[in-house]
């Protein structure tokens, strides 16, 4: 037997932009064991809780992380409003899920360049990117900011969209699609993209819902877990079918999201032809008494966020649990028999999302 | 759109390990495991989910009392265990792979267990004092 060596990978790693650790216990090429360790970037936000106006939480919220913030606020303030009992308008709802698809949407295409990146394909990562900015764009005229949106209130959007907006954002969506057509067919088809990702680093059916995967990690996987089909929002109304692949390996979950970016222009179209007029948003009064569970989905999964308030304006517990959190016993599973120079690839299709992770 | 209202159900420790082996019997993933401070002491809620039906049980905790870790049923609650073990100081016995304090690095021990942490409030001036 050949003798066992630790390889140690991260928290600084160049297809890894984000700091986790990784002790790969090695024999000859193949990894036999993986160690997961995190921490680094651990910020305490959670804690924040206990100084800030839950209302001015909402922003702090947003800032767990960089990618799937809108996500983050927009579930923070649906679980403080199912705490006070606050119905939101039905425009708001509606907005929040158009945001939320184009949030998406920007972070599989920012996880797909990365993820060409991993396997040296630069120009397929730069042609991910660029479609990338288009959604960017559209982000930062319709919210003002590119990354951190900052129009979730409790109680609604502190912005709206006119009807040539709306209209604006349709007329657009023809030719997104006709961007994703050809990313699909490269990813997909490609033989690089192939050689490195099929039939690797599997994680079979019954192992992704023993070790509690989500998101496009256990979807790939064959189960249709996502929590936009418990009708959250306005999702009840949206006609929305998540993308399921079986295989269960890299190029499975890599299909996901291409698959979902697909679903997101649907929602969104569906959601502008049916978004009814109104208002934005509802005035809030009083401090939260209770405690919730709100469920939403992320581009990386479902994400948990749990409120606990006494009556006080500050929240006496914020607890969030993320998609990459729940996606780690699953990684360090898939990792277990692959070869070293896989590692990378396999790190990355469960799109591991640190700061978000550590709060 | 308003949500579904959810309930809680509170157990003794002692029942955990029958309950949880009942949730995996009948199919349910793990969602989550939350701690939060309820008085003086903490309470540790475990979240599961089957048919888009969330379903939570709650057991009381202390810091010198251990619960039993349940990743011998569910694994995956190793990552939830070790995190809550780190910043509450709820200690788990029997976790399928146990960090023992070194899964989250955090500059105070147990920053969310106790009242160890004060916000001093500065003027911008007195900020590199």
């Amino acid at each position: 037997m050949s003798k066992k060596i630790i390889v140690p990978f991260g928290p600084q790693h160049p297809v890894l932009p984000e700091p986790i650790h990784l002790d790969l216990v090695l024999e000859d090429e193949r990894v036999i064991e993986a160690i997961p360790s995190i921490g680094y970037v651990h910020r305490g936000l959670e804690k924040l809780v206990e100084k800030r106006d839950y209302k001015d939480y909402v922003f702090i919220s947003e800032r767990i992380c960089g990618i799937c913030s809108f996500i983050h606020g927009a579930t923070y303030c649906q679980a403080v409003e199912q705490v006070m009992g606050v119905e939101i308008p039905r425009r708001a709802e509606f907005l929040r899920a158009i945001w939320s698809e184009y949030s998406r949407m920007h972070s599989h295409l920012l996880w797909l360049g990365c993820f060409a990146d991993s396997m040296g394909y630069e120009n397929l990562f730069m042609d991910c990117w660029k479609v990338r900015e288009k959604i960017l764009d559209v982000l930062e005229r319709t919210t003002g900011g590119r990354v951190i949106q900052g129009v979730n209130r409790v109680g609604g959007v502190s912005r709206d969209m006119d009807k040539e907006e709306l209209n604006r954002i349709k007329s657009e969506i023809p030719g997104l699609r006709a961007d994703y057509v050809e990313l699909t067919r490269i990813f997909d088809e490609d033989l690089t993209v192939q050689s490195r990702t099929k039939g690797i680093g599997m994680l079979p059916k019954d192992t992704a819902w023993e070790l509690g995967a989500v998101g496009p990690t256990i979807r790939g996987s064959g189960h249709a877990v996502d929590a936009r089909m418990t009708g959250y929002g306005a999702y009840d109304e949206l006609d929305f079918k998540p993308v399921v692949r079986t295989e269960g390996d890299c190029h499975a979950r890599c299909m996901v999201r291409t698959g979902e970016l697909f679903t997101s222009l649907d929602l969104i179209e569906n959601a502008i032809d049916r978004i009814p007029e109104g208002d934005i948003i509802v005035p809030v009064k009083g401090n939260p008494s209770g405690e919730y569970y709100a469920q939403t989905e992320q581009p990386r999964g479902e994400v948990i966020h749990y409120v606990k308030a006494n009556g006080k304006k500050n929240l006496l517990r914020h607890r969030v649990r993320t998609p990459t959190l729940a996606n780690v016993p699953a990684l360090v599973q898939m990792l277990a028999g692959c070869e070293l120079a896989d590692v990378p690839v396999i790190v990355l299709t469960i799109d591991p999302c640190i700061g978000c992770m550590e709060r | 759109m308003k949500q579904p209202d959810q309930k809680v159900e509170t157990i003794q420790v002692e029942e955990l390990i029958h309950r949880v082996h009942s949730f995996h019997d009948d199919g349910y993933r793990l969602v989550q495991i939350s701690c939060a401070q309820e008085g003086d002491a903490f309470e540790v809620t475990y979240s599961f989910d089957k048919n888009l039906s969330i379903s939570h049980i709650r057991i009381p905790a202390t810091p010198e009392n251990p619960i039993p870790s349940i990743s011998k049923i569910y694994l995956a609650s190793f990552v939830y265990e070790n995190e809550i073990a780190d910043l509450f100081g709820i200690p788990f016995s029997g976790i399928a792979i146990d960090y023992k304090g070194t899964f989250f690095r955090t500059s105070v021990p147990h920053p969310f267990g106790t009242s160890q942490i004060t916000v001093v409030k500065k003027k911008p001036e007195e900020q590199h004092e």
